[in-house]
């Protein structure tokens, strides 16, 4: 029974990166593409996760909080570059 | 008891399923960038959030053993997301609405990121 939300659940996800894939391609802005970015970031923490059930290791959780982490921060860098022009003033 | 714990993974990998769905649709239909910030940024955290707490209960109740880098993960998460949002938020800003565009702030102090923040005045500016 897991194994088969678990399905859904890796197929929604999937989707949703291909819904974001399309966003970061048709984009108004460059906000729109760091929009676009930063939830592809969480949704591929999100497929990690539920790798990690599936293979029922916990392996994966270091790199879902790298992922975490470095996609915070690289959001950030990106914005502060657009708004102020330098990222460490 | 296998069972009941079978349904409650079942159930939140499902519903954090449906919400990453449906935040990252919201991406894709929404008309403009300040609207599209209500999707990812709310729903996509409760998916994210829906995974993590599956993960917990699947180590907990078929592992016995609990947890807690996915708490730590949804605590990061939870507190990066609203600061993301302003950052993205204040880069449309900047980079498409102008400044007499925007309604008055109703305060003594103008827009941020478009006007100078308010000076304080402490005991080291006053001897400079």
């Amino acid at each position: 029974m897991i194994t088969y939300a678990l399905m859904f659940g890796l197929g929604s996800f999937g989707l949703a990166l291909v819904f974001n894939l399309y966003r970061i391609i048709r984009a108004d802005n460059l906000a729109d593409r760091i929009l676009a970015l930063d939830t592809m970031v969480i949704n591929s923490i999100a497929i990690l996760i539920l790798f990690g059930i599936l293979e029922s290791t916990r392996v994966y959780f270091e790199a879902s909080m790298l992922f975490a982490m470095v996609g915070f921060v690289s959001t950030v860098a990106y914005c502060r570059f657009l708004l102020r022009g330098d990222i460490i003033e | 008891m296998a069972h009941f714990s079978e349904i409650l993974v079942s159930f939140f990998i499902v519903v954090g399923g449906i919400f990453g769905l449906v935040g990252s649709f919201g991406l894709v239909k929404l008309p403009d960038t300040m609207r599209r910030l209500h999707g990812p940024t709310k729903a996509t955290t409760l998916g994210v959030g829906g995974v993590l707490i599956a993960s917990m209960l699947y180590f907990l109740l078929f592992e016995g053993k609990l947890s807690f880098h996915e708490l730590m993960i949804t605590v990061f998460l939870f507190l990066t997301a609203p600061v993301t949002a302003n950052f993205i938020a204040k880069t449309y800003m900047h980079l498409k609405v102008k400044p007499s565009e925007l309604p008055e702030t109703s305060t003594e102090y103008g827009w941020a990121g478009y006007d100078d923040p308010p000076v304080e005045v402490t005991e080291q500016s006053e001897k400079k």
